[in-house]
């Protein structure tokens, strides 16, 4: 099972990245960016009996850092993996 | 009085907190691999350096504090006896969860390597005995992810118990309210982005890390 796991900046922690990012896109002549937020998009290839409560554990203990990241887990269907 | 020094792939302040801890110990520390299952037996004293643990892959410090001999060093550090981490050593503290926050890529986005003012804002912990509370001293930091961030109410609480050790005399990295070392609840873990070991000899431009090490090992030595 190939799960995609979404790791954002929670709510309110400045993402200095992000910002430096905004001020390119603006300097590029994009106009109505309001906002740049940086993550991380880790793949994963799991047993396809991996349950939900191990993939947060994953999240939790290593791949996220709770004090300032959210994550998100996504799960890909096996065709539309193997298509894309 | 035994002290170690842990080392982790891609660690590179390693040999210098071993000179530091030697110079004021007298004798010097044992150096401990990040593999290794176990620390040596009745350790005093823990130092996790400063470097690029694990090439910072992933967030910096994080594959660190998941290697086989931090479940000794948590249990150590539980156990009361003091460490210090420095730098990558100090994003090793929070990602382990011995330090509460997390230190995030500097605000300015670059690698910051200058002395900066600090202020000691207790002087009264294991590591700062030897200091006067208020008292600015000079201190080298090299480091891009050393912005400290936590929320207000752990910020507060810090504030509050005196675990604030050291805070910027000037705006560095964008850390919150310039903090740049706490303390764990017992006060036994200190966690700072400054490298007190670069400011140990004469010629090293400045000698005021040394305090820091008298203090947590003058402080044993003296128990």
């Amino acid at each position: 099972m190939k799960v995609r796991i979404h790791v954002s900046l929670k709510p309110g922690v400045l993402d200095p990245q992000g910002r430096a990012v905004h001020h390119s896109l603006e300097g590029l002549g994009f106009s109505g960016v309001e906002d740049v937020r940086i993550g991380r998009l880790i793949e994963l290839e799991v047993a396809e009996d991996t349950s939900d409560a191990v993939l947060d554990d994953m999240c939790q203990k290593l791949l996220a850092n709770m004090v300032i990241e959210n994550y998100h887990i996504e799960k890909l269907e096996q065709e539309a993996a193997g298509a894309a | 009085m035994r002290a170690a020094v842990i080392t982790f792939p891609g660690s590179n302040c390693d040999r210098d907190m071993a000179v530091a801890v030697e110079h004021v110990l007298g004798k010097a520390p044992i150096r401990v691999w990040h593999g290794d299952a176990q620390l040596p037996d009745g350790l005093d004293f823990i130092a996790l350096p400063g470097g690029f643990s694990y090439g910072d892959y992933l967030r910096s410090g994080s594959m660190a504090a998941n290697s086989p001999i931090m479940r000794s060093v948590v249990a150590a550090a539980e156990r009361g006896v003091p460490v210090l981490g420095v730098c990558n050593g100090f994003q090793v503290l929070t990602e382990s969860g011995l330090l509460p926050g997390a230190l995030m890529r500097n605000a300015g986005q670059t690698f910051i390597c200058r002395t900066v003012p600090l202020t000691v804002e207790n002087g009264q912990t294991l590591f700062t005995s030897a200091y006067k509370a208020g008292q600015t001293i000079h201190i080298p930091v090299a480091h891009h992810d050393g912005n400290y961030f936590a929320d207000n109410a752990v910020l507060d609480q810090l504030e509050g118990d005196g675990r604030v050790a050291f805070r910027y005399g000037e705006p560095v990295n964008g850390s919150q309210r310039d903090i740049a070392g706490i303390l764990n609840v017992s006060g036994n873990v200190l966690g700072m982005m400054p490298h007190p070991e670069r400011a140990i000899e004469k010629d090293h431009g400045g000698r005021d890390g040394r305090a820091l090490f008298e203090s947590a090992l003058g402080a044993l030595n003296a128990a």
